[in-house]
């Protein structure tokens, strides 16, 4: 439909820069151009690195965009741009060029919460979200189970990581298994050689005294320091490391974690829909796992393809998208970021 | 040819609006304004540029180029108004021309040889020399140091916050870069509608950034 706004996202948040635009709920361009390479032998993101990256790829990335969905900046009816929680400097790189294409074009901004983005995406994918949904986001920066009431008006934290998250635990212990940055891809390819159920490694935040605080949330810290206790005691002893085993027993803790809080959320909520994103969600043993207790709860799992589920401008986008069409009013010129901004601002 | 001028090297978040005509050539300021606040940039920075183009009664789609100051100066900050210029420079299709912002403080200083110096943080100045306007020597960074007979004043915040250390009178009407005095050293490029260029900030440090010692065990 040629009615339906054309609608820009722009997300800076880490170390992805990526330009996304929609018409309506149809995606017409995701361009993406990724500072990851620049930060693998430091072990993780240098906000720095990353920065500087975003601002030589934020005019070429935005070309790409426009060049794919086949429209000029005039075309364009608003501008999305994930305003928080992030990375601040990286995040201020985002803000700065889409008020400037704003400034130039005249159209309204709206500066937009990453997480509720990582959950409309999936609208994309899959059509209209019923709500209320319980999402999951688990990345390298974020773990959280939210229940999504209206994702243009803000969402209800559930629950959290209390110390890692996931994708970063991921990272430590690929690390630690000399896989390489970044963990996730990684860990996923060897596990499929490995046996999940080879080492009982420890559930965070699982035992009936946990619960009780913690039903939602997550620790992952406790967990990556168990592997490092189990490889270190073989390494000392000079057995040979299973790295197959290992990678499969921890991904298998991460991942009966997860969906076990995760179902448990819907279920306690009286929910049928569970959205995933964020990196983690690519996992494969995420994904099944995810599935199958769904599956055996009358629960239905959505999941946008892996492009959509890291973090990307498409998702701003439609985020920007789900705005407009429900009449929010836009941000102000001195919009500000908002490296912690809570999930209950979608719109700032 | 109307042209906006941006700058975000130092404290000050500057917009100009300018007019350029090719009579020697010759800089007429529109409209300029300034706001001082080292944190704020990000926010600032957009609403006074819409501010200075309608105080100068010029539409967007009006211009015919951006000149941007490109440091050298805190990343952050510096980054807001490259981001800012670039991609409006884009949405309007009009070329961007990038400035040192020493010079346009070295330029704004007026003739004699002048030290140009701004806060870089960490106890440390960006500087550049300038006889009549025309740099001699930098854009450096360093420790603040004497210029005891190298200059016979100096101008930039970086050079009030040191007066003490740099050792030549300084000049306090001169603080920060103007718009008008960037667009005037890209006027030759203007008139001559040179190709624009992609604005690289004057970082002239590497990220701190440092590799990963070996992992450290967790067994006793
Ligand atoms: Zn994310």
């Amino acid at each position: 439909m040629p009615d339906e706004p054309l609608v820009l996202g722009i997300e800076t948040s880490c170390d992805e820069t990526g330009v996304g635009i929609v018409r309506g709920h149809t995606l017409l361009a995701d361009a993406l151009a990724s500072s990851v390479e620049q930060h693998a032998r430091f072990g993780g993101v240098v906000p720095e690195v990353a920065s500087r990256a975003h601002l030589e790829a934020i005019v070429p990335t935005m070309r790409r965009a426009l060049d794919e969905a086949k429209v000029t900046l005039a075309d364009i009816d608003a501008i999305a741009v994930t305003a928080g929680p992030g990375l601040a400097g990286a995040l201020l790189v985002g803000v700065a060029a889409a008020k400037g294409y704003a400034l130039a074009t005249d159209k309204p901004i709206y500066g937009v919460n990453h997480l509720a983005a990582h959950v409309a995406v999936d609208t994309l994918e899959h059509g209209p979200l019923p709500e209320p949904a319980i999402a999951m986001l688990v990345s390298g920066g974020h773990s959280s189970l939210l229940l999504v009431d209206d994702v243009t008006a803000g969402v209800t934290p559930l629950g959290a990581t209390i110390d890692d998250a996931a994708g970063e635990a991921f990272d430590k212990v690929a690390r630690l298994l000399g896989l390489g940055f970044p963990g996730g891809p990684a860990i996923d390819r060897l596990a499929r050689e490995g046996d999940g159920a080879a080492i009982p490694f420890p559930r965070g935040l699982t035992a009936a005294k946990d619960l009780a605080a913690h039903r939602y949330d997550f620790s992952f810290s406790g967990l990556k320091t168990a592997v490092a206790r189990w490889v270190e005691a073989r390494q000392r002893e000079g057995t040979t490391i299973p790295v197959a085993d290992v990678a499969a027993s921890f991904q298998e803790a991460v991942c009966d974690v997860l969906t076990a809080k995760a179902i448990e959320a819907c279920r306690a909520h009286g929910v049928d829909t569970l959205v995933i994103g964020g990196g983690v969600a690519a996992n494969s043993r995420l994904r099944a796992l995810a599935s199958l207790r769904a599956e055996k709860n009358g629960i239905r799992v959505r999941v946008p393809r892996p492009q959509l589920c890291t973090d990307n401008g498409a998702m701003v986008a439609a985020l920007g998208s789900h705005l407009v069409a429900a009449g929010v009013a836009p941000s102000r010129l001195d919009l500000p970021v908002d490296s912690a901004m809570p999930l209950t601002v979608v719109t700032a | 040819m109307l042209i906006l001028a941006l700058d975000t090297a130092t404290p000050a978040s500057t917009a100009g609006v300018a007019e350029v005509t090719g009579t020697d050539p010759h800089v007429h300021g529109l409209a300029e304004r300034r706001t001082v606040d080292a944190r704020a940039h990000g926010e600032l920075l957009a609403p006074q540029i819409h501010a200075t183009l309608e105080e100068a009664g010029v539409r967007p789609r009006d211009l015919a180029a951006i000149v941007a100051g490109v440091g050298p100066g805190p990343y952050t900050g510096l980054r807001v108004g490259l981001a800012t210029a670039a991609s409006m420079g884009q949405a309007l299709g009009i070329p961007t021309y990038g400035v040192c912002s020493l010079d346009g403080l070295g330029r704004a200083a007026g003739p004699g040889r002048v030290l140009v110096a701004t806060d870089a943080r960490r106890r440390e100045i960006y500087y550049a020399t300038y006889v009549d306007g025309r740099r001699m020597s930098g854009p450096e960074v360093a420790k603040p140091f004497s210029f005891a007979g190298q200059a016979d004043r100096a101008v930039g915040e970086g050079a009030v916050r040191y007066s003490d250390i740099l050792g030549v009178p300084i000049d306090e009407h001169v603080l920060y870069p103007p718009g008008a005095a960037l667009i005037a050293l890209a006027a030759d490029r203007i008139l001559g509608k040179a190709d624009g260029e992609v604005l690289t900030p004057l970082y002239l440090r590497r990220p701190d950034a440092v590799e990963p010692a070996a992992r450290k065990t967790v067994l006793p």
